[in-house]
């Protein structure tokens, strides 16, 4: 067991996974030398060596189209995006190609890759250096997207992104980098498309992803130290493959269910959670569903603006509440 | 360490046995595109297509060159790319009509073929997106150390696109063994290149900028492509890095089948039609003391091979419905959620 934060957990999951298959290669802006501008790949190339671990011109689209080609000839590329954003230079590479070329092909072309990239905002970066894109992933058939909330499941579930055989995207939550926890020791590989119950509760199911796990969880204390409602919270780990049965069987004991997203609100993740337990479980509902999100606008540089835009502890914990007192 | 290419083009080297085979892919490329286009006017042949006819010796002349193992990127006008790395013509015309046997079960048509077993790795359909894809799989096999090359083609066009500038740097950063192939034929869609280009050669005026050498190619002389493309591939398997050639060359038709072309001057395409790679080839060969007999019976089995493809397409069923969702994922399936 070791203490490790967020950060520490990126590397150590590449690692893992470097050291049991050489075919696992790197290859990013400033990812080698200088160790990832957030320090998530700090170590690896003194590790592996600069044969495996590539720093790359700022050439997003070369980065990606290069981790397809070795992809499809038998590597296991893991390419980093430094900022989400970049996805928008890079997005013909991931939603044209890398999504489909398995389908167009029908299986000939296989891509075992990882593109990580830093994602989410609460760091006061400015609307092009703060968004939350998992929802943009989510929409393209041919990409699996994960986006851990602590340092094991950062292990576990980067391990688990490197072994699978299709296109993986992993959002490593930059406001989550310097949170720290216990890991045990030794190989952890965890198992895409399982959502976990972080908390246990009877009054009402909280699905919350990355940044907003810690955000949920603290809200269901405070509520539950003011004698207000039970919340089970749900972290979704994983949005593709969508671990619906661990929400839907939550639905049926709560009878209630909140989302709470960072994305902006139009086409978020939760909206398609909520499509679900409505065609799934409607009749399992004691009241209506509440996504708690991002409003649809860019995320703004300054606190003050930033903080009233991202789902809070405090909106949580209101809205909740209000939403539990107008059903009684 | 460079390479002297100053002697390419000459058709120097060239045998005979390898002479014929280049004529026959040229051949094969052609004959399969024209009954393919008349398929289409016929509507077996649905979608879209883009022929490459008087390209072909671009094609053939590389894949000549290439080893198995090698790998080609082309574009959506890839028909000539595929079948000159030996993919069968039945499967190819499959995915164009859309039937079963198809190369790629139908899902990817015209503009995607694709053959993993014969290092066809795939038609891009996005102008440019193919380039960094080919360096990435030229890193690979470097990175293995197995000699492979990728040699990666592309229009004229691609050369304004950043997605070719950001491979090529990489390339020679990386001293990828992979060969860029611009295969200008004068025209990006319906637009004369020179008309939207800095430069008077789009690829080979942009070369120094990666500090690699311009090297230009007939691109309409089977022989001469033959011998850019062995000096190139060579020097890409040494390990001494990337190449970009721009082969001159001409699209005798549109841009797609929607295009009849009628934008290019008469005159223009009046003297590109004469300097056809097909029947200089042919010419050559003639003049080299080959008869005319062996040419003709050449001829008569490409014609039959496309014949046949033909009648396997009219007979072959539709697809199962049911293999619409297969695929997506490397289970075969489509899953997405539990």
């Amino acid at each position: 067991m070791a203490e490790l934060t967020y950060r520490q957990a990126v590397a150590r999951g590449i690692a893992q996974e470097m050291e049991r298959d050489d075919m696992v290669v790197l290859l990013g802006e400033d990812i080698a030398a200088a160790g990832g501008v957030f320090k998530t790949t700090e170590g690896l190339l003194a590790t592996f060596g600069p044969e495996r671990v590539r720093d790359t011109p700022i050439s997003e689209q070369a980065i990606i189209g290069a981790a397809m080609g070795a992809a499809m000839t038998g590597l296991r590329p893991v390419a980093e995006l430094m900022f989400s954003d970049f996805f928008g230079v890079a997005w013909d590479m991931v939603a044209n190609q890398i999504a489909k070329t398995r389908y167009m092909t029908d299986g000939q072309v296989a891509l075992p890759l990882v593109i990580r990239t830093a994602n989410g905002g609460g760091l006061r970066f400015g609307a092009q250096h703060s968004q939350s894109i998992e929802n943009w992933a989510m929409a393209i058939p041919g990409l699996k997207v994960v986006a851990p909330s602590t340092p094991h499941d950062m292990v576990g579930l980067m391990a688990a992104a490197i072994r699978d055989p299709d296109p993986v995207i992993v959002c490593e939550h930059k406001a989550l980098f310097a949170d720290k926890a216990d890991v045990a020791d030794g190989e952890i590989v965890e198992e895409l498309g399982r959502a976990r119950v972080v908390r246990e509760g009877s009054d009402a199911t909280v699905v919350a992803l990355a940044a907003m796990v810690p955000r949920a969880l603290a809200a269901a204390e405070q509520l539950a130290a003011g004698g207000g409602p039970s919340l089970e919270v749900i972290d979704l780990r994983t949005l593709v493959p969508l671990d619906v049965s661990t929400v839907l069987q939550s639905v049926e004991k709560t009878t209630r269910l909140f989302t709470v997203e960072e994305n902006p609100r139009l086409c978020g993740w939760g909206a398609e959670v909520v499509s679900i337990v409505a065609e799934e479980a409607i009749w399992s509902l004691d009241g209506p569903v509440v996504r708690i999100t991002t409003p649809h606008v860019p995320l703004a540089a300054n606190p003050v603006l930033e903080d009233a835009q991202m789902p809070s502890t405090e909106r949580i914990v209101k809205t909740v509440q209000r939403t539990m007192d107008a059903a009684r | 360490m460079s390479t002297d290419l100053t002697d390419a083009g000459t058709g120097a080297g060239v045998d005979r046995d390898l002479r014929l085979r280049m004529y026959r892919t040229m051949l094969e490329c052609r004959m399969f595109e024209q009954r393919t286009h008349e398929l289409f006017l016929a509507g077996l042949v649905r979608g879209t297509t883009h022929l490459g006819i008087g390209q072909e010796a671009v094609a053939a002349g590389f894949a000549t060159a290439m080893r198995d193992g090698d790998w080609t990127f082309c574009t959506y006008r890839g028909h000539n790319h595929t079948l000159a790395r030996g993919v069968p013509m039945t499967p190819v015309l499959l995915e164009l009509v859309g039937k079963q046997g198809a190369l790629m079960g139908g899902k990817g048509g015209s503009m995607h073929l694709t053959s993993v077993e014969h290092g066809v790795m795939g038609s891009y359909a996005i102008v440019g997106a193919h380039l960094p894809i080919a360096v990435g799989a030229a890193w690979s096999a470097q990175y293995r150390g197995t000699e492979q090359v990728a040699v990666c083609f592309f229009g004229d066009g691609t050369t304004n696109i950043g997605a070719f500038h950001e491979a090529l740097n990489m390339a020679a950063v990386w001293k990828a063994p992979v060969v860029f192939v611009c295969e200008n034929n004068q025209y990006m869609e319906y637009t004369p290149i020179r008309s939207v280009t800095a430069v008077e050669r789009p690829a080979a005026d942009r070369a120094s900028a990666y500090g690699l050498e311009p090297l230009v190619v007939d691109g309409n002389d089977v022989e001469s492509v033959h011998e850019m493309a062995r000096l190139t591939i060579d020097r890409a398997r040494r390990g001494d890095g990337p190449s970009l050639v721009e082969a001159v060359t001409y699209r005798q038709g549109g841009h797609s089948r929607a295009d009849p072309g009628t934008y290019r001057p008469d005159e223009e395409v009046r003297a590109w039609l004469a300097r056809d790679p097909i029947p200089a080839q042919r010419q050559r060969l003639l003049d080299a003391g080959v008869a005319e007999d062996d040419l003709a019976a050449i001829e008569a089995e490409v014609k039959a091979a496309v014949a046949e493809a033909e009648r396997v397409a009219r007979e072959a069923p539709d697809p199962e419905p049911s293999t619409a969702t297969t695929q997506v994922w490397a289970d075969g399936g489509a899953e997405w959620r539990s």
